[in-house]
Order: structure tokens, then C-alpha cells, then sequence
């Protein structure tokens, strides 16, 4: 656009010309401002003439003003007037005749004003379906700030309220009838939530995150009528169906305010709209139409954004400038009921050859869908898409669109969860329109933290870049874009924050669970070659290991993970100080026959073992060198043990007292259901290590709220406690669910492991997890309780896997040669003992020997246990 | 590659019987020592001894690269050990002895102590 200012006019000279503009909404005052700034009031006089009683207000964040202190913090000009005199703002005041022949306008006061150019900036009204009973009291529409007193006037005494229209407007108003109070329905026609914007997959994720609040929805239903004598009763939908209501809010489409251009007899759009050119011209060269009650070349855009490009448009054609609207981004991205949801390009896949790559995470209730064809380059290029859930990646991809420049080359990573980074991975262009309502570059948000020529930077946060470039100011969609290219300007200066995993991977855990999950990778080199670099270290490969073990429950010394292990998992065994393992055999709940407590107390004396009772309530057999781990285990399995995992980031043990069967005051058979659950979920890989405890009555003894989970029986049933530790930082349990038969405690408890496996960072313990939930335990609650992101049966299902993939590790191990090829103390001499490993005796029993110098195989053997000081070893046994 | 005076060539075991990007010991002149293979089938021979926890355990750590360097973690406490020069990668003052190794006919074979440029 040329910018040319006409200096031919002087101020005060008697060509001052009057500019008239119909309509203080969004795209009126943005025009308004506007002509202030490039110029046109040197030359014109500017009559505003708005109908509502209050200047301009942000219409795009009205249901914000259920939440605001007053109508104020949503004016887009709070003073009331413009700062520059020669613009004549009246409000409360509506235009009710265009003669274009005069070239006036009739007031409702009375006045009329002569006008030299016309801005018609009328916006639209809500269409409301000639439904009998639709002018019943307690039938609403949605539009403006009075709409809204009056909705929260009736919903005072109302209990439940309908929405008629599922479309984007539809949703925010069900969603202020929600903060209201009102028991919400929302009815569409079309057979999905959005259709206009959504596909059917990403129709039903919304439609889970809505009813998840609450909302009742009723998809492919048509409104008969609006019920009530009096006032509104409900509402009756075709093929008999009622919905009871005593509030109605109409939102089904909008139909732009043309009647003054029609009356004053200019052209109209087939479906409505002032028809007007690429300047946005009318009929009347001397009338001009932008926003909501424009349609250019036909189509009306009834978003914000297309609004002001015309706006730009009109002030550029009266300063005789060559400024063209041509169509605009239909693209949407809005927070409905609190979820985000975009809808941008070709999200329906209809350009030919189109392909669709598509990542659903169920867990976190998130459907994101790109539309991919191909580049002229060979290579790929963005068409559109569909993301609801988590909207982060729209301000990134939107431009990508429209640029149309090659993707990266594994798109997906695009819609896998945000990251950090993700704007520098993805290389916009300098000249990528980053906020599409302000028209705002990526190069400009650029300069505006870039040093000027004194050394100091314009802008140093997000907020002044915001109100210097005006980006991400309208509807803020933008805004994490703008964030990340702030960030990236920053680091580029030597601020640098890596949240990924290690050198070898910029990922979180679950990042890399989702790409695990999306991709089926059972190899770590396939992993690290498409998403990472290097060759992995002792922190990425023990956390891929787990991931395929959570997901696959493949055999830890399997091909292709065994290399991948930590040192326990390693060996199946827990190393201790000198080299050597200590063994610990599965005792479920802590019972055990006094015929498998002798075959432990044989294998220790036979393989000279020091033994210790563990808190867990089970038994740990010390000194054990590596090459006899076989051979232990091979008598244990043969008594019936199992391995005790006490070796992996896995479930250890469940914890139990001795329960209502002996206990004089236990209520409930506490070890029966420590057994069950510690068989239910031995073998499970986790982020970190699980412990739970059932305890028979309150008085606690099995000490479950120091697990990560606990359960208390009462009169009824039990209490369900989550997130407890013992160790360094100790949490106690809290309660998740009280008074649950065994069945729903079973339940609940499947799926809160699950929802843990697979969204915990690593090493992160179920309390740090929960507390740093978005929404902490109640998000934890909403899940696993009351599945309101309608889940549960997935993660349930994926906990019935792992359990009928269980098998025990160490008999698996003694079948299979390849698998024990590994013990051995020597390649070259499988027989001959680690001389580095000496034994001492205390008490009766081993205690090893540490060499005290650094040299080597040093040490030796110590015949004579020496007391070199009286101190307690405090050691974590992993 | 030629063994110094002294020192002869010791065959450990065949090439195939190291597991790719893992550990494992070998007595070698009297001497527990790691070898490892990596990725690319070259093997590289540590001490197995941990000068931070003393005992005898290198072999059994983690194989992985930091930046160019492919290195053990020991799995005692993670101290990273570079597999070429058996300098520690966390502690500029600590190493172990490092051996050179051949491969000859598919057998890997272990010579003497590498002469370290740095080392006291
Ligand atoms: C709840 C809600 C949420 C929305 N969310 C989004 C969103 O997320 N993103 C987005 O892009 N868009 C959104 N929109 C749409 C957006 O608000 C409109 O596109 C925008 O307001 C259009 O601006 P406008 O100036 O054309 O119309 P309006 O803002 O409606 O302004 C027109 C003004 O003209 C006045 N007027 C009409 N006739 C006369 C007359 N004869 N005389 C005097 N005055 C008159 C009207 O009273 C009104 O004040 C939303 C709309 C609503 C209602």
C-alpha cells in the first residue's frame, strides 16, 4: 500500500469535506483510528454516528464481561472520545434513512447530516429462525453487552438454558450459561459441534471436552418450536425429542444490517451484504461498506480481522491510494468452554491429492490434523488444519499456510505437543504475517526487540512488543508465536533454556511416549535418528527403555532394548557398593508360607547372602556376585518366587497390615487386596518407582498415605489416597475417592497408573506429577472419577494389556541363553571370580569389603573384620 | 599400532561376542579390564576399575557419545568416562588406565596400557 497524505487541502480552508460513518462497533472504530493516524481528518470532518449507548467495545472477548468489574474493560476507548477535535463521536444515536441522492443521512434526533463519502460499518445482527414461540420472553440472542445483562438478568431465576446453534458462537454462549449456573444444552442441526470449521473426528473431541463440563449436546437435531405459554418452558426438537428450558439463546448465524443500503437502494449480495468492490465501494461511488455488513465481491466475512484489513482499505481510497481487499483468512482459532480450537486452510482435504496426518492423544483429550500437499520444490507444503485440545501450534502453522513454504522434513513434529522452541525448529520467513488481525511480520516483531543504534533494545518483553507492533492484541491467538520469536531473538544472545531430555533429544518424557505412541518405534536408533542426534547417553536410554517397556511390555534384556538399560535393570538386580547385587523375591502384601520363607533362608545360607527384612515387608538378600544371579534365581523360580522388581522404575510393592482377618479392629481384608493389586500391576514401568499400601481400618498401620498410592478401608469400603513418598522429600497421600466398592477402587486405581505412565516427566515422582498438573488433583479427579474427558475405558483397557502381557522376568531370563550370556564376571573366564570383591563378617553375617585406596584391584582379602569407626551406613537402595 | 616393547597382543574373545554399545569385563595380563564395542564396531579397553566408588564395575555402564566423544557412564554413580583415553568427562583430574585393542581374524586383542600425554 502507497501511503500518499494530501497536503493540497489545508486546514481551515472552506473545502473541508464530511466524512459519515455509520456504526461505532469494532471495524467503525478501527476505522476511525485509522483515518486519525494516516491523515484523513486533515481533510475531513468525521461524524460517527453509533447506535448503542457505549463507544466501541471488544465484541470478539464479550463473554469476558460475565468475568469484568464493569463495561469498561472491554472499550476499545474508554474516554469516550477521540483525541483528535475534528471527530464528532454520537452515541445512543442510530441512522434511519440514507438519501444518496442529497447525499444525507437522517438521525433518530432528527438532524441530518450532508455527507461528501459514506462509510457504512453497520456489522450484523443474529438470524433467529421464524421458530413458533421464538418472542417469548426468555428468548435471547447473543451480540451485545445489553444482550448480556438481560441473559444474566433471566438466568437468576432460570435452572436450565438451551443454546439452538453449535457453531462458534453457539459454544461461547453455552459457555456463559455454564458460568451462570444454568444446566446447559446446546441443540445443532448439523451432525457434528462446528460444522463449518470442523471434520468429524475433531467434532467428537470437542463434543467429549464439552459434555466433560457439563454441557449436554444434541447434534443432528432440529428446533420445532420454542415451548411456553406465558414464558419459555423448553424446547421441542424434531422427531419428538424436549429439552426442558427456561432459557432460550438464539445463535444460529448472523445476517449482516444491510436494510439502510437496500432502502437507499444500492446493491446487495445474493445472501446478503452491501455488495462493494475491492476498495469496498458500493453501488454509490460516494458509499462506502467494510465489516460484518460488507460483502465484498459477494462473501461476507463475519470475523474481526477481515473487518480492519477493509477498514485500512477505505482510508487508503480517500487519501487516493491504491489499497485492495481481496478476500481474507477464514482461519479461526478461539478458546471455547475453555478448550482451544482451530480450524485454518483446506481443513476438509478437498485440493486433490491432499494428505492428512493426523496425532490424537485421547489422554489429554487433543485432536490436531494437518493437511499436507505437494510443494512445487517436490517436497511438502501446508494446505490446513484442524487442532482442538490444544490450539499452541496454530500461530505458527496459519502463516505457514499462506507462505506456503516447504515443511520441515517429518511434519508431524508439527502437531506432536509444543515444545520448546518450536518457532526457531520451524524457520518462519521474515516476512510471514505472524498476527493476522494487525497484519504484523515476523521481521517487525523482530526489530522491535532488536538493539537500535544507541545499544538499547526498543522493546525488552512481551507486552511492549504487543503494544508496539499492536501483535497479538486483538485475539491473542498469536501470541505463543510471538512469545517463542522473542525467546529466539534472546537466545540468539545467549539466552538459552533447554527443556529436553539431554543432548541427544530437545524432548520432554512424554514427548517422546507420544512419539513412541504415534509412530510404533521399538528401537531406540530409529527414535534418536528421526528425532534426536548422537548415539543416546545413560539419561535418554534408560527413559526410552521405560517407554517401550510402559507401551510394548517387552522383556528388558529383549534385543533390542537390553542394551538401553540402567544399571539394575541391567542385571535384573540391585548393584551395591562393591559391584556385587542383592536379590529380592516378590512377596505379595508381605504373606508368605513359612515352606517359601525356609527356601529363602536356603539360598541365602547356600550362597552365603547377608539377609535384611526391607520396608516393603519383603526380604533382600545381599553379596550376590553377578555371575550367580542364574543360579540363585533358578531356585527361587523353581520355589515359586517371582522377581520383586525391585531393580526397576516399577512397581515395587503393595504394602499391607494384617487386615480384618486377625486384626481385632480391621474392618476390611486388607492383605487379600494388597495381594491382588500387587499382582494386578507387578511388572508395570513407570516414570519412577510405585509403592502402595492398603491399610484395614483408619488407624493406618500399613502406612498408605506414604505410597503413591493408598488405600484405606472404611465402614463402606475404601478410601483411595494418590500421591504419596516417603525418602528425601516426603508427601503424604491424598484423597482421590472415598468410600468405593473393590470394583470401582480397582478401576479408579487402573487408571490413574496409567494416566501417570503416560504423561509424567522422568524421574517424576506421583506427587511432583500431580502438583504440577494443570489443575493438580482435581485435573487427576476429573480423569479418573468422574472421565470427563471420556478416557477411562482406554486407559483401563491399556492396564488390562500390560497385565495379560505380564511375565515374570527372571524365568523368562533362565529360558533364554541370549539372555544370559550377560552374567558372567569374565568374557575370557566365565569361571574365575572378581578378585576385587572381599567379604568381611558382622554380626554373623557378609559386609563388604572396601578397598581404601584407589589402586586397582587392591583390597584384597581382609581376614579379620577391623572396626575403623562406629558409624551407620544410610544407603538408598534405588 | 605397534605393542611397545614388553607387552605382547592378549586374544579376549571373538568380535561378535561383545554386545553393540555395551560392556563387559576381561581378565587381561592379571588385569580386569572393560571392553566395549560401539555402534560402528571399533572396541576400546578401560580399566574396569571406578576410582570414584572403588569397585570393579565399568564394564557394566551405559555406552553413549557427548558431542563427538563416545563414553561409558559408570553405573555406579554416572561419572562419564571418555572410551578412548579413559579421561573422566565430569572430573579433569581423575582417568583410568586405558589399553590398546586390535582386531584381527574377528578376535579382539588387548594390548598394553596406552601411554597418556597428560598423565603424571
Ligand atoms: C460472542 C461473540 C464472539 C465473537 N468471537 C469472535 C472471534 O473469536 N474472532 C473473530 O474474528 N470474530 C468474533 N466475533 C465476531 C466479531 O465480533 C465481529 O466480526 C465484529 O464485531 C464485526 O465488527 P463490525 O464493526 O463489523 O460490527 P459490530 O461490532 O457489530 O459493530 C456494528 C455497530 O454498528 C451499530 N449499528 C448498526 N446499525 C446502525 C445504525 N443504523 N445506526 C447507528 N449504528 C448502527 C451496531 O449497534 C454496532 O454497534 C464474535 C462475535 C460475538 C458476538
Amino acid at each position: 500500500m502507497t501511503e500518499r497524505i494530501p497536503r493540497t487541502d489545508p486546514r481551515g480552508t472552506h473545502q473541508r469535506r464530511t466524512l459519515v460513518v455509520v456504526g461505532h462497533g469494532m471495524v467503525g472504530h478501527r476505522f476511525v483510528q485509522a483515518a486519525v493516524e494516516r491523515g484523513l481528518t486533515e481533510t475531513h470532518d468525521v461524524v460517527v454516528v453509533g447506535e448503542e449507548c457505549r463507544p466501541a467495545y471488544d465484541r470478539v472477548a464479550l463473554t469476558s464481561y460475565f468475568a469484568a468489574s464493569s463495561a469498561d474493560e472491554l472499550s476499545l476507548l474508554p474516554s469516550g472520545r477521540y483525541d483528535d477535535p475534528r471527530v464528532d463521536l454520537r452515541l445512543g444515536t442510530r441512522v434511519t434513512g440514507v438519501d444518496a441522492e442529497d447525499r444525507t443521512v437522517a438521525l433518530d434526533d432528527g438532524t441530518q447530516v450532508r455527507y461528501d463519502a459514506l462509510v457504512l460499518a453497520t456489522g450484523a445482527a443474529p438470524f433467529v429462525p421464524p421458530v413458533p414461540g421464538r418472542d417469548l420472553p426468555g428468548c435471547f440472542v447473543y451480540r451485545t453487552i445489553e444482550d448480556l445483562d438481560a441473559i444474566r438478568d433471566a438466568a437468576a431465576t432460570a435452572t436450565s438454558g438451551v443454546v439452538i446453534g453449535g457453531g462458534l458462537l453457539g459454544l461461547e454462549a453455552a459457555n456463559a450459561l455454564v458460568q451462570l449456573g444454568l444446566e446447559t444444552h446446546v441443540v445443532e442441526m448439523a451432525p457434528r459441534l462446528m460444522p463449518v470449521q470442523l471434520d468429524e473426528a475433531g467434532g467428537r473431541t470437542l463434543v467429549r471436552h464439552v459434555e466433560g463440563l457439563g454441557v449436554t449436546v444434541h447434534t443432528g437435531a432440529a428446533t420445532e418450536a420454542v415451548l411456553g405459554e406465558e414464558a419459555v418452558t423448553g424446547l421441542a426438537l424434531a422427531g419428538g425429542g424436549r429439552v426442558e428450558a427456561q432459557l432460550v439463546v438464539f445463535s444460529a448465524g448472523i445476517r449482516p444490517r444491510d436494510q439502510l443500503a437496500r432502502d437507499a437502494g444500492l446493491a446487495v449480495a445474493e445472501r446478503g451484504g452491501v455488495l462493494v468492490d475491492e476498495q469496498c465501494r458500493s453501488s454509490d461511488p460516494h458509499v462506502f461498506a467494510i465489516g460484518e455488513c460488507a460483502a465484498p465481491g459477494g462473501v461476507m466475512y463475519g470475523l474481526v480481522a477481515p473487518g480492519y484489513s477493509m477498514a485500512e482499505v477505505v482510508v487508503d481510497a480517500l487519501l487516493e491510494g491504491a489499497g485492495t481487499f481481496t478476500g481474507a483468512d477464514m482461519s479461526t482459532k478461539l478458546k471455547l468452554l475453555g478448550v482451544d480450537v482451530a480450524s485454518f486452510g483446506d481443513a476438509f482435504a478437498t485440493t486433490p491429492g491432499a494428505l492428512e496426518l493426523v496425532f490424537a492423544d485421547a489422554v489429554a483429550g487433543v485432536y490436531k490434523k494437518l493437511v499436507v500437499g505437494r510443494a512445487e520444490d517436490g517436497g511438502h507444503r501446508l494446505l490446513g488444519g484442524v487442532l482442538v485440545g490444544d490450539a499452541s501450534a496454530y500461530g505458527v502453522l496459519r502463516p505457514m499456510v499462506s507462505s506456503g513454504i516447504t515443511l520441515p522434513d517429518n511434519p508431524e513434529e508439527l502437531i506432536l505437543p509444543a515444545r520448546s522452541g518450536a518457532g526457531a525448529q520451524l524457520g518462519l520467513p521474515d516476512e510471514a504475517v505472524v498476527c493476522s488481525c494487525n497484519n504484523v511480520t515476523k521481521g517487525e516483531i523482530g526489530s522491535a526487540v532488536a538493539l537500535d543504534e544507541d545499544g538499547a533494545h526498543a522493546c525488552q518483553d512481551l507486552s511492549c512488543v504487543k503494544s508496539c507492533t499492536r501483535a497479538g492484541s486483538t485475539c491473542g491467538s498469536c501470541v505463543p508465536v510471538v512469545k517463542n520469536i522473542i525467546e529466539e531473538h534472546f537466545a540468539a544472545q545467549g539466552r538459552v533454556v533447554d527443556k529436553g531430555l539431554c543432548e541427544h533429544f530437545s524432548l520432554t518424557r512424554q514427548e517422546l511416549f507420544d512419539l513412541v505412541a504415534v509412530h510404533g518405534y521399538r528401537r531406540f536408533d530409529d527414535l534418536v535418528e528421526a528425532h534426536g542426534r548422537g548415539r543416546g547417553c545413560e539419561v535418554c536410554k534408560p527413559v526410552v527403555a521405560s517407554i517401550l517397556a510402559s507401551q510394548f511390555n517387552g522383556h528388558v534384556l529383549g534385543a533390542e532394548t537390553k542394551a538401553l538399560q540402567d544399571t539394575n535393570d541391567a542385571y535384573l538386580a540391585n548393584i551395591q557398593r562393591n559391584g556385587t547385587y542383592s536379590v529380592v523375591p516378590r512377596i505379595p502384601g508381605g504373606e508368605i508360607t513359612p515352606e517359601k520363607l525356609i527356601v529363602i533362608g536356603e539360598v541365602a545360607r547356600d550362597f552365603n547372602l547377608y539377609t535384611k527384612i526391607t520396608g516393603g515387608q519383603r526380604i533382600d538378600l545381599f553379596g550376590a556376585r553377578m555371575e550367580e544371579l542364574p543360579q540363585i534365581w533358578r531356585r527361587l523360580v523353581d520355589a515359586g518366587f517371582e522377581s520383586g522388581h525391585a531393580y526397576g522404575k516399577s512397581l515395587r510393592t503393595v504394602k499391607s497390615c494384617v487386615g480384618s482377618t486377625w486384626c481385632r479392629y480391621g474392618v476390611q481384608d486388607s492383605v487379600g487386596l494388597a495381594i491382588a493389586l500387587e499382582l494386578r500391576y507387578r511388572g508395570l514401568r513407570s516414570p519412577h518407582k510405585l509403592k502402595g499400601g492398603v491399610s484395614g481400618c483408619a488407624r493406618e498401620c500399613a502406612e498408605a498415605r506414604g505410597k503413591d498410592f493408598g488405600v484405606i478401608a472404611t465402614e463402606k469400603g475404601w478410601n483411595l489416597y494418590v500421591g504419596g513418598n516417603g525418602g528425601a522429600n516426603p508427601a503424604h497421600a491424598q484423597l482421590l475417592a472415598g468410600d468405593l466398592d473393590t470394583e470401582t477402587l480397582v478401576r479408579y486405581l487402573d487408571r490413574f497408573l496409567m494416566y501417570y505412565v503416560r504423561t509424567a516427566d522422568r524421574l517424576q515422582r506421583t506427587s511432583a506429577w500431580v502438583e504440577q498438573l494443570d489443575g493438580g488433583l482435581d485435573r487427576v479427579r476429573a480423569v479418573v472419577v468422574d472421565d470427563e474427558l471420556g478416557l477411562g475405558a482406554e486407559l483401563e483397557a491399556a492396564m488390562v494389556r500390560h497385565i495379560g502381557s505380564y511375565r515374570d522376568e527372571w524365568q523368562a531370563t533362565l529360558e533364554d541363553p541370549d539372555k544370559l550370556a550377560r552374567f558372567v564376571s569374565f568374557v575370557n573366564a566365565p569361571g574365575t571370580p572378581d578378585p576385587s570383591i572381599a567379604f568381611t563378617t558382622e554380626r554373623g553375617q557378609i559386609q563388604p569389603v572396601v578397598p581404601d585406596d584407589g589402586s586397582g584391584a587392591g583390597g584384597g582379602r581382609t581376614p579379620e573384620p577391623v572396626l575403623v569407626a562406629a558409624t551407620i551406613g544410610v544407603r538408598e537402595q534405588a | 599400532m605397534t605393542p611397545p616393547v614388553g607387552q605382547e597382543w592378549e586374544p579376549v574373545c571373538r568380535l561378535e561376542d561383545l554386545e553393540v554399545e555395551r560392556g563387559a569385563a576381561a581378565l587381561v595380563h592379571g588385569q580386569a579390564v572393560a571392553l566395549f564395542r560401539t555402534h560402528d564396531d571399533r572396541v576400546y579397553a578401560l580399566a574396569n576399575h571406578d576410582p570414584f566408588s572403588r569397585a570393579s564395575v565399568l564394564a557394566r555402564g551405559i555406552v553413549g557419545t557427548r558431542g563427538e566423544v563416545d563414553f561409558v557412564a559408570s553405573p555406579m554413580h554416572k561419572h562419564a568416562f571418555d572410551l578412548r583415553t579413559g579421561r573422566c568427562l565430569d572430573d579433569d583430574h581423575v582417568s583410568v588406565a586405558s589399553y590398546e585393542v586390535r582386531i584381527e581374524s574377528g578376535v579382539v586383542q588387548v594390548g598394553s596400557r596406552q601411554e597418556r600425554r597428560a598423565s603424571a
